[in-house]
């Protein structure tokens, strides 16, 4: 039976009706791994037992009691722990941990019975748009090797798109599973706030971070958002997801586009064109699209990067070489600290730890802390008012197309393509970057959709209608 | 414009060894970014926050919660078991010594 393209979905099929084992399931992602992951570097490592996770699987699906995601192969970013494995958040401070506890979403999955192939690459500790950051090498875009994956989920991304996992767990603090995602074609979704557990996610960004799925359709990504999704004591942000039964039954169908954030530069013209282009189409998918306008979402990416460093500051501060990860040598105990800080810690993580500290250091918090902070607020209002009038929020994902690694010379011109996907982390909504097209020259590009509060529904019932996804 | 002593400053801050050249690139890089975001202080919130419900009470400028304030606190009773974890964490140990954790003198 040849195994080629797969979803979730079909592969669920398949192994229930005993037309493929997990072990022919499970093989054929890793002859894909050993032929591709030698260049494009998407896993930092492929677990050993695996074959045997799978045999335990084919026991479950035999004995009737395969559930959704029984046998299913996925990659795990390297900063979502599962106990007893290697989890370095692509960071040399943490090169030969290994994980004393399993994140509740892993948790989760293994009650499922997944088979989980390997640990990731990524942007070293969540910090990057590209995993460019990754102190183990950057992970190529398998459309075109020159160029990045996207970030900071890029190993999640480039299993999923190039055929090394039928399913990923990524993260998201200002888009970095919807970037990625859009760069190499496939599918990212980012929940509400809260309504996937981060107990066991390295934490970046308390008050931005979300877990979510990377996969090649939407309802690959609603089956693994669907089992990995629910309040946990473990977390206290975390919230009751709403059950079927308690959301609203419209049709749901008005799309708001806000035009005007089209004219800042910087956005490209393929980009322009796909756009439109994919307005006409959810147009002709029946959708009405009204033009809205959101105030101050031309503040958010200054917004962004003034609350997340300041909250990246705080999280890292863990890493101190006394209980875990890397102890440089030092002469006494603040030496210690700072030798191994200095150097467990890429470029990126400790720029941004500096900006971090010195927007909360006293003089300059109420000048820029305190002001994002109202202006979160302001945000959230904005949105909430423009969901009283559209059932969802159209955006480009990113201003431009992956870019070509090594092109971006400064940090800032790599943050600015974060300039569509940050606000749904500032705000809390949940968004879903969809494959729109791609560029004359092959490069994927994608659409975002922003949903209010607790209406992942919307995003998969639009998305699935986008792809032609038939239920 | 940062200077270079500030970022060293700001660094001993965060418990970060960062050399002289690290220190002048930092000082250009976090400047830019500075330059980005101070755009935030032309947000004047005052006009912008919504309303409380109730006059007297305070604005709701740090409703974070989705639903506003609301108690997760449990209740402290039923604790972990002394030793269920302490295999697992002291294996992670830097440096340990009869299952303590060694570290440089502090007195």
């Amino acid at each position: 039976m040849k195994i080629e393209n797969l979803t979730i979905k079909k592969a669920r099929e398949l192994l229930d009706k005993k037309e493929i084992s997990t072990k022919e399931l499970i093989e054929y992602y890793l002859k894909n791994i050993e032929a591709k992951n030698k260049d494009l570097n998407a896993y930092l490592e492929v677990y050993e037992d695996v074959l045997g996770q799978a045999e335990e699987a084919q026991k479950i699906i035999d004995s009737g009691n395969a559930k959704d995601l029984t046998g299913i192969p996925l990659a795990i970013k390297d900063n979502i722990l599962i106990k007893g494995r290697k989890a370095s958040a692509a960071s040399k401070i943490l090169e030969n941990y290994t994980a004393t506890y399993d994140a509740t979403v892993i948790e989760k999955l293994k009650k499922e019975g997944v088979v989980f192939l390997g640990r990731t690459n990524m942007d070293e500790f969540a910090m990057g748009g590209s995993t460019e950051n990754s102190s183990f090498g950057v992970t190529k875009n398998p459309h075109d090797t020159a160029r990045v994956a996207g970030g900071s989920s890029g190993g999640s991304a480039v299993a999923v798109a190039a055929d090394m996992a039928l399913g990923a767990l990524g993260s998201d603090t200002g888009g970095s599973v919807r970037e990625p995602a859009s760069f190499c074609g496939v599918i990212g979704f980012k929940p509400t706030y809260g309504v996937v557990s981060r107990y066991g996610l390295m934490a970046m960004g308390s008050s931005l971070d979300c877990i979510g799925p990377i996969a090649k359709t939407v309802g690959d990504t609603e089956i693994i958002f669907d089992n990995i999704k629910g309040k946990d004591k473990m977390d206290s942000t975390s919230i009751t997801p709403p059950t079927p039964l308690t959301l609203r039954g419209e049709p749901n169908k008005k799309i708001g586009v806000p035009y005007h954030i089209l004219d800042q530069g910087g956005i490209s013209p393929e980009v322009k064109k796909n756009f439109e282009e994919s307005i006409k189409k959810m147009q002709d998918l029946g959708y009405e699209i009204q033009d809205i306008k959101l105030e101050n979402i031309d503040k958010s990416l200054a917004v962004y990067y003034i609350i997340m460093p300041a909250e990246v500051s705080s999280n890292m501060a863990r890493f101190d070489g006394v209980k875990y990860g890397l102890r440089e040598e030092g002469a006494n105990l603040l030496e210690v600290y700072k030798n191994t800080r200095g150097l467990g810690f890429g470029k990126e993580v400790r720029r941004r730890i500096i900006l971090g500290t010195y927007v909360l250091s006293s003089g300059y918090y109420d000048a820029y802390y305190a002001k994002a902070m109202s202006a979160r607020e302001v945000l959230r209002d904005e949105f909430k008012k423009a969901f009283e009038q559209v059932d969802a929020i159209l955006t480009p994902t990113t201003p431009a197309p992956a870019w070509k690694i090594g092109e971006k010379s400064n940090p800032l011109e790599a943050y600015l393509a974060d300039i569509f996907t940050v606000t749904a982390n500032i705000v809390g909504v949940p968004a879903i970057s969809l494959p729109s097209g791609f560029t004359p020259n092959n490069l994927p590009l994608g659409v975002q959709l922003m949903a209010p509060h607790m209406r992942e529904d919307i995003l998969f019932k639009i998305g699935k209608s986008f792809l032609k996804e038939n239920s | 414009m940062i200077s270079k002593e500030e970022i060293k400053r700001l660094a001993d801050l965060a418990r970060i060894e960062v050399g002289e050249s690290e220190q002048e690139e930092l000082a250009q890089e976090i400047d830019a970014i500075l330059d980005y975001v101070k755009l935030i202080q032309q947000f004047h919130p005052d006009e912008a926050l919504p309303k409380a419900d109730n006059d007297s009470a305070p604005p709701l400028n740090d409703k974070r919660g989705l639903g506003g304030d609301m108690n997760v606190w449990r209740e402290d009773e039923n604790p972990t078991e002394s030793g269920t974890y302490s295999k697992d964490l002291i294996a992670e140990f830097p440096n340990s010594e009869n299952n303590y954790l060694k570290v440089k003198k502090i007195l």
